[in-house]
């Protein structure tokens, strides 16, 4: 990637980087050439590292206090929150920092979606990021259950219980995956180890993730390709780092706001009452970030169908770079899809809302509709759009774009086929 | 395909029995590793409990936990027994007749796990459409048998395998 070759100056450095070449992949990452018209909807790649890094942190200072067992849990987490030093700031932090993470994380696949960055050749940075996603959720899930309390214990009940709709084999994986008749003690110690564990394995997909990325470079609004050698770019440092380090205290703000002046308002007050096998919650409801899935789950009127389809609306994400047709990458330049990534959007927004209210009369109906039209926007609507679509002439290249404040047509090629 | 001999030579051989024998050793280390997460035998050695019925009047019912999940057991009045017995097969997404979920001689009592066949959570009783159990999380509806008769719920709630040790007690399990 480096236009040249690295040289330390300091004559240790050359005898350690000769051995380990780290200060040459240092200097790959503060010059990585990166596109000079990159928005702030691109810092929250940085953002989500900080996430991570911050729940990695507070989870391991939690796991100091925390004891994962049945009788001890709910009074661990209580025990932190009263008499640990400053363990009721550590504990809103990993618990709203699992919301902020899951808002940026959003953010950054719905800004993907718009500036087409899943498209050739960056398919496996996005799949690489949707096993990073299905972890995320793996781990949120899991760290849910740990303060055992009734929303704990009811969603892993509930959740645990997909796996039972499977034929055949599906009450021997649930019943393994307890380690009990029901979800116990044995449940509650595994679900902590490896909610321990997934954070790590996170840690080693994003390190893949950003090394797929610095293969082809980052996409960027206007879609089109950096040309070489060019005035295109402008080296990671300092230009991204203090675009990012900017965005990043911004949300820290957002973030400490809820950390400080609303910690449970995210939350689900019934997880405050201890954990009891006899008695469901009236109103079962998954944390927020799960909500659209969820709503999907309860619209089919079928068990094995609605986990179908609940697991599809994920795995179809898989698909998604073979299944938009069309060979421009960026919103800006495609009138028609871009009004659809819109609808999209909203689609998955009253699917969202859908899912915390009850499933009855008009709200199912609604999330009926909606889970329809999540599939249809995939599998008619993408590969449709990109067939039939005129797509805006496309500027010659990022300076241009830049210098003339957008796409100026009369400065564009006509033909997008050289894309 | 250049005409190279094809015959089966030492090599061959050794390659097939390495990746063999290594194959088995794999599956013999990863089923300890697999199988360590299944029901140990403190939790298996929970399987029966013993209850007391004799407190229980004609039309109410009791829970007790066994192998951590809800049982009720309720007391049916004559006229839930013949309410649950006058519905036909055809109207039972799964077809069970009320004789077959009751012990012969013994039919006022129902006793079952309180787990809706849905996604786990426990039914609330006296509620629901058909005058039995209604599931909260996802609108499951059972009768008087709690056979499931509305909602996203496959199956009947399940009947574990119970006897009476005497008119006053029932061993689940």
């Amino acid at each position: 990637m480096s236009e040249h070759e690295y040289k330390p100056k300091s004559k240790i450095g050359k005898w350690f980087n000769d051995r380990l070449p780290l200060l040459t992949l240092g200097a790959h990452l503060t010059d990585y050439p990166t596109p000079k018209n990159l928005n702030y909807w691109w810092t929250f790649g940085g953002i989500l590292t900080f996430c991570l890094l911050t729940q990695i942190v507070t989870g391991i200072v939690l796991a100091m206090h925390y004891v994962a067992h049945a009788d001890l849990a709910f009074a661990s987490v209580e025990h932190i929150m009263r008499d640990v030093n400053f363990g009721w700031l550590i504990r809103y932090i990993h618990s709203n920092g699992a919301s902020m993470f899951f808002l940026a994380v959003y953010i950054h696949i719905f800004r993907s979606l718009f500036y087409g960055s899943y498209k050739s050749p960056r398919e496996v940075i996005w799949i690489i990021g949707l096993m990073i996603y299905l972890l995320m959720m793996a781990a949120a899930f899991m760290g849910y259950v740990l303060p055992w309390g009734q929303m704990s214990f009811w969603g892993a009940t509930v959740i645990t219980n997909l796996f039972s709709a499977i034929p055949l084999v599906g009450d021997s994986i649930t019943t393994w995956l307890w380690g009990a008749y029901s979800v116990d003690n044995p449940t509650l110690n595994r679900f902590f180890s490896l909610h321990y564990l997934i954070p790590f394995l996170i840690l080693g997909l994003v390190v893949l993730h950003i090394w797929a990325l610095h293969v082809p470079g980052n996409n960027n609004p206007v879609g089109i390709d950096i040309k070489k050698p060019s005035k295109d770019t402008v080296p990671f440092h300092p230009y991204i780092t203090i675009k990012d380090a900017f965005a990043l205290l911004m949300f820290m703000i957002i973030f400490a706001g809820f950390v400080f002046f609303s910690p449970n308002v995210l939350g689900h007050s019934d997880n405050y009452i201890p954990a009891n096998p006899l008695v469901t919650p009236a109103h079962i409801v998954p944390e927020w970030y799960l909500l659209p899935f969820y709503a999907i789950l309860r619209s089919v009127p079928d068990k094995l169908g609605g986990v179908i389809l609940m697991f599809g609306a994920i795995f179809i994400l898989f698909v998604l770079p073979w299944l938009d047709t069309s060979k421009v990458r960026s919103a800006v330049f495609r009138p028609i899809y871009r009004q659809f990534y819109w609808i999209f959007v909203l689609d998955v927004l009253m699917l969202g809302y859908m899912g915390a209210m009850p499933a009855e009369g008009i709200y199912l109906v609604l999330a009926r509709v909606g889970t329809i039209y999540y599939f249809l926007h995939f599998i008619v609507v993408l590969p449709v759009v990109g067939l039939l679509e005129k797509t805006d002439p496309i500027p010659m290249s990022i300076s241009e774009s830049v210098l003339s404040g957008g796409a100026d047509p009369s400065l564009a090629r006509k033909d997008n086929e050289k894309i | 395909m250049s005409k190279e001999e094809k015959k089966v030579n030492r090599r061959d051989f050794l390659f097939t029995a390495s990746y063999t024998i290594g194959a088995v050793g794999l599956g013999a280390v990863v089923w300890p590793l697999v199988h360590q997460m299944n029901p140990d035998k403190a939790q298996q050695a929970l399987a029966t409990t013993e209850v007391d019925i004799s407190q229980v009047e004609p039309g109410n019912s009791i829970t007790v936990l066994w192998r951590g999940k809800p049982v009720f057991l309720k007391r049916r009045t004559p006229e839930e027994i013949s309410e649950a017995r006058a519905v036909s097969l055809s109207d039972l997404p799964d077809p069970q007749k009320d004789e077959e979920r009751v012990k012969d001689g013994k039919d006022e009592w129902l006793v079952m796990l309180g787990v809706c066949t849905h996604l786990g959570c426990v039914p609330l009783k006296d509620k629901g459409d058909f005058n039995g159990w209604f599931c909260p999380c996802h609108g499951s509806h059972y009768d008087v048998s709690g056979r499931i008769r509305k909602g996203p719920a496959p199956k009947n709630m399940e009947i574990p395998k119970f006897e009476f040790v005497d008119s006053n007690t029932i061993k689940i399990g």
